[in-house]
């Protein structure tokens, strides 16, 4: 990396009590999040990827600081956020935002549209009529009219339409990182892709820095710059889209793109990569998580957890079938 | 009327409206909701202007003159046990019944709202002391408690309006504190508290525009309970003392009479019955009417 990241993240880890029986007492620990590590630099589109529960959504809380984290620690523009005073985290989050995957639940059924998106504004000190202007005017950026819209309530709208509303806020207070929890996986095929151009576009105009999560490789390969691929709480793989897509590495991985649907017939898959569901991350697997499921699984993978080796520069992989490449010393 | 209604729902693409003029649109379509808010409204209407309306004293009766008939000729709804003109004490006693079953349920939605409220958000520690000292006063039936709080305290109207506001708070704070723990867990309280709001910010502009509606309708349910239940004490001779007029202690005190004359002694009855029909079936237009339909 040459220019120092916008956002780093060193070993995070949550792990959220699993509690039952009369006296509330801590039975389990999902772990959902686990000594995960990353940077982001400025103006770059970092895609998260992993299946279902694999502690995607956690970890977009996580950096926002809207779930306080076990261990580990987040810098954001050279301030370490875990550790600043009230004051200044309500000035950060200015700079850090979030756009949500459920349209339904993330939009306040009560406020109108154009009440929903000036309300960051107000919460910043803003008058009235100024808030009620920038709102007016974002929600004519990200494509829905004002003056026909703006007076309307979330369950007017469609899904697509409360999306872009739910873009708007997030834009609203003019914030330099935008993580993105799985902002088109509600939607249908044809309005994601108008929401995705509309992220793209958004992202050149305002110099705009994105976190994007995501289940789905296909829109994970058309936003992203560089691709972090997790499986239980973990990374298991990171590097830019590209090389990602051509080799990837971890046999996670490499299922992960076979098992996306193609649209090259003499790619089509013979059986599913990799079956079953993944394991319970309350009692993960020892050692590599992934090995339960995994074709080349060894009886070292059972020992410890794989560390990340550098395969190629700027591509990470988690697993013990690769071995680092020769240091280069300059 | 037909014409103008369909004039009306065409406009509403166009010109959206504000939630409050959607819900007084619904109201004003609901016909049940409106012939019983209009009796209810008469008879909140009789009970305020009862010292002006009432024809006799409430409590001046007549030897001579006990369990008249209805349709006397100086007393048209007849009068009771002592003489004493029913219609004056209908009216008298509606103002004590509806104060009686009103005020525990004001009471209750108040205290129980903000406890509620404090509980779910809180959530913990908090949220375990508060919701297991209600479910105390849960555990019991709510006629028993109240009959239980009244003899404790003795008669009398303050102690019926405290052992009723007793039984309705656990009530509220239930509905509340669901409520709120719903929508806590929603992403558009995320995202207020993404947006740095305070938690005083947070409370009032997205938590309780969406917990108060609810708890309203809960506790608009909750009127016509109390004021049987007040009715109910006063019955027992643990509400209102006498010689006040309370529908329930003139349904007490006409009791022995229900063999001289079995019309009159129904008709305190027949209002406490006409009354919180008409409540219930106000809320339940209430709620209807307040829905958020997606």
């Amino acid at each position: 990396m040459t220019a120092a990241p916008l956002l780093s993240a060193r070993g995070l880890r949550k792990h959220f009590p699993l509690r039952g029986g009369v006296l509330q007492r801590t039975q389990a620990w999902v772990r959902a999040v686990d000594d995960v590590a990353f940077d982001v630099s400025p103006g770059e589109t970092l895609g998260i990827v992993g299946e279902s529960g694999c502690g995607k959504s956690t970890l977009a809380r996580l950096i926002l600081r809207l779930v306080e984290p076990d261990a580990g620690s987040v810098w954001f523009d050279g301030e370490d956020v875990l550790r600043v005073v009230p004051g200044r985290m309500k000035r950060l989050r200015r700079d850090m935002q979030l756009v949500f995957q459920d349209p339904y639940a993330s939009l306040n059924p009560r406020l109108t549209i154009e009440d929903a998106v000036a309300f960051s504004l107000l919460v910043h000190g803003a008058g009235r009529a100024q808030a009620r202007e920038k709102a007016s005017a974002l929600l004519d950026r990200v494509g829905l009219d004002p003056r026909l819209y703006g007076r309307r309530y979330p369950h007017e709208l469609s899904g697509g339409q409360r999306q872009r509303v739910n873009i708007a806020r997030a834009l609203v207070l003019d914030p330099k990182l935008l993580v993105l929890d799985e902002p088109v996986s509600a939607l249908d095929k044809s309005v994601q892709a108008q929401v995705l151009n509309l992220l793209l576009e958004l992202k050149t105009e305002r110099a705009l820095t994105y976190v994007f999560i995501s289940h789905d490789l296909n829109v994970i390969e058309y936003v992203s710059d560089r691709v972090l691929v997790m499986y239980l709480g973990q990374i298991v793989e990171t590097g830019s889209a590209d090389a990602l897509s051509d080799t990837p590495k971890h046999p996670y991985t490499q299922a992960l793109f076979a098992s996306a649907p193609s649209m090259d017939p003499d790619r089509r898959m013979e059986r599913p990569p990799i079956a079953g569901d993944p394991p319970n991350a309350i009692n993960p697997p020892s050692g590599c998580r992934f090995r339960t499921r995994c074709p080349f699984a060894m009886p070292r993978c059972a020992e410890a957890a794989p560390p990340p080796v550098t395969v190629a520069p700027d591509h990470d992989v988690a697993c013990y079938l690769y071995e680092a490449a020769p240091a280069v010393t300059a | 009327m037909l014409l103008v209604a369909a004039h009306e729902i065409s406009a509403i693409p166009g010109a959206p409206m504000s939630y409050w003029r959607t819900v007084a649109w619904r109201l004003a379509r609901d016909r049940a909701t409106l012939v019983a808010g209009t009796l209810l409204l008469l008879v909140m209407l009789s009970a305020l202007l009862a010292p002006w309306i009432a024809p006799y004293d409430p409590n001046a009766g007549s030897i001579r003159l006990r369990l008249a008939p209805i349709g006397s000729a100086s007393h048209v709804l007849g009068t009771d046990e002592q003489g004493r003109d029913m219609l004056s004490r209908l009216l008298w006693g509606g103002r004590m019944t509806l104060v009686a079953g009103l005020t525990p349920v004001v009471v209750a939605f108040l205290l129980g709202t903000v406890l509620g409220v404090v509980a779910g958000y809180a959530g913990g520690l908090t949220n375990t002391l508060v919701m297991r000292t209600m479910d105390v006063f849960y555990a019991f039936p709510a006629v028993l408690l109240a009959i239980a709080i009244s003899g404790a305290l003795g008669p009398g109207l303050p102690n019926t309006l405290i052992s009723l506001s007793i039984v309705f708070v656990p009530r509220v704070v239930r509905v509340a504190e669901s409520a709120t723990v719903q929508v806590k867990g929603l992403e558009y309280l995320a995202a207020a508290r993404a947006s740095g709001a305070g938690v005083w910010q947070i409370l009032r502009h997205h938590l309780l525009a969406n917990v108060l509606g609810p708890v309203l309708v809960f506790a608009s349910t909750q009127v016509s309970l109390s004021i049987i239940l007040a009715a109910g004490l006063s019955f027992l001779g643990l509400g209102v003392t006498p010689p006040a007029a309370e529908w329930g202690l003139m349904l007490n005190t006409l009791r022995q009479s229900i063999y001289v004359n079995p019309v009159v002694p129904a008709l305190p009855g027949l209002a406490i019955f006409v009354t919180s029909m008409a409540l219930n079936l106000v809320s339940d237009g209430l709620r209807d009417a307040m829905e958020i339909r997606a």
